[in-house]
């Protein structure tokens, strides 16, 4: 491939695994949520970023050119091949860290959706369109909630709390940029993400002060997800999404 | 205090110039996360354009033991019936 083509599918890569990834950790609520109405709230983000999935790793699929479907990239890769936000990955532990780790990546995905409206290539430009709108509700949802439990009783701002101690390192990579990247900005393709940055920290800082919660100070975390380096929580997750299209190759319904 | 959340109706507009129509209840903290949940719970299908939210306490509902004073005596007067009319079949929503 060349530079282009190659930068181009690591940020598809990165947008499409970071919400496939996010998906399958949601929909581990499904039957299991705090609320029947927070169930299906979970289930119904979870669909949506199935969805983005799907249109990100078609264009992925696309643009690689060696016939590779959405499917084959989602069910036949292995855990060095993904490019999700490291974030993405990490467990629910409880519905605090859950909200903590889905208003964090929704703040991300829908300053990177915004850019992404005007790309250059008219396929980013389609698939960052029709997953805006989802996206902002999502973003509206998740920022009340952090709100509302990091401001909440002394129990719900201790877990909220307890949740962005353990995330917020993993949002060091959020906005890194290397050549790749740099190329698709120059093309106009892709987004500057370096101008992204104090974007996405004025929103969050102004949700998390409003929430009451203290931004942990002195912990930073090395990139991982553009160089295939995930925590261990990938493999696990990986496993239980894949083993049936790795047990029983080709399977349809 | 009561660690149950409040119960809601829920009231759905499907398309413009049509009333809002009862579509069922949930439970939610208050007003603003009621709306949110029945946008999740019932406009899933691209159902509704408009929500209403009122809290099951603030409805008055009449008595069912009061149905035979209340209703009954309508059913008599046939002249307040509009059954004499034909309606056209473009009048779709009457």
């Amino acid at each position: 491939m060349e530079a282009r083509e190659a930068a181009l599918f690591e940020l598809a890569l990165r947008m499409g695994d970071t919400a496939l990834i996010l998906g399958q950790r949601v929909s581990e609520w499904c039957g299991h949520a705090p609320a029947l109405e927070e169930d299906i709230a979970l289930a119904n983000t979870a669909l949506d970023l199935l969805g983005q999935t799907q249109m990100w790793l078609e264009l992925a699929g696309e643009v690689e050119g060696k016939g590779r479907s959405a499917d084959d990239l989602a069910f036949l890769r292995d855990a060095w091949d993904f490019r999700n936000l490291v974030l993405a990955e990490q467990p629910n532990t409880d519905f605090g860290h859950t909200i903590m780790r889905q208003y964090l990546i929704d703040a991300w995905n829908r300053l990177m959706l915004d850019e992404l409206q005007n790309s250059a290539d008219a396929r980013i430009a389609s698939i960052a369109g029709k997953a805006a709108r989802e996206t902002a509700y999502h973003l509206e949802r998740s920022r009340d909630l952090v709100i509302r439990l990091g401001d909440g009783s002394e129990e719900s701002h201790a877990r909220m709390q307890a949740a962005l101690n353990t995330l917020w390192p993993f949002t060091d990579e959020f906005f890194e940029a290397d050549d790749g990247d740099a190329l698709l900005a120059a093309e106009g393709i892709g987004p500057d993400t370096a101008a992204l940055a104090p974007q996405w920290q004025r929103e969050v800082q102004a949700s998390l002060a409003a929430a009451t919660l203290d931004i942990p100070e002195g912990r930073t975390n090395p990139s991982r997800s553009r160089s295939g380096r995930h925590t261990e929580h990938l493999g696990h997750l990986l496993a239980t999404m894949q083993w049936l299209q790795r047990a029983y190759p080709g399977a349809r319904w | 205090m009561s660690t149950e959340w409040p119960l809601w109706e829920i009231f759905i507009r499907g398309q413009h110039g049509l009333s809002h129509r009862h579509v069922g209840s949930l439970h939610a903290p208050d007003a603003e996360m009621a709306i949110r949940n029945a946008r999740d719970v019932y406009t899933r299908r691209n159902e509704g354009v408009s929500i209403w939210v009122v809290k099951s306490a603030d409805i008055t509902a009449s008595s069912p033991d009061e149905k035979g004073p209340l209703f009954e005596p309508s059913n008599a007067k046939i002249y307040r019936h509009p059954s004499f009319f034909d309606i056209p079949d473009e009048v779709e929503n009457m």
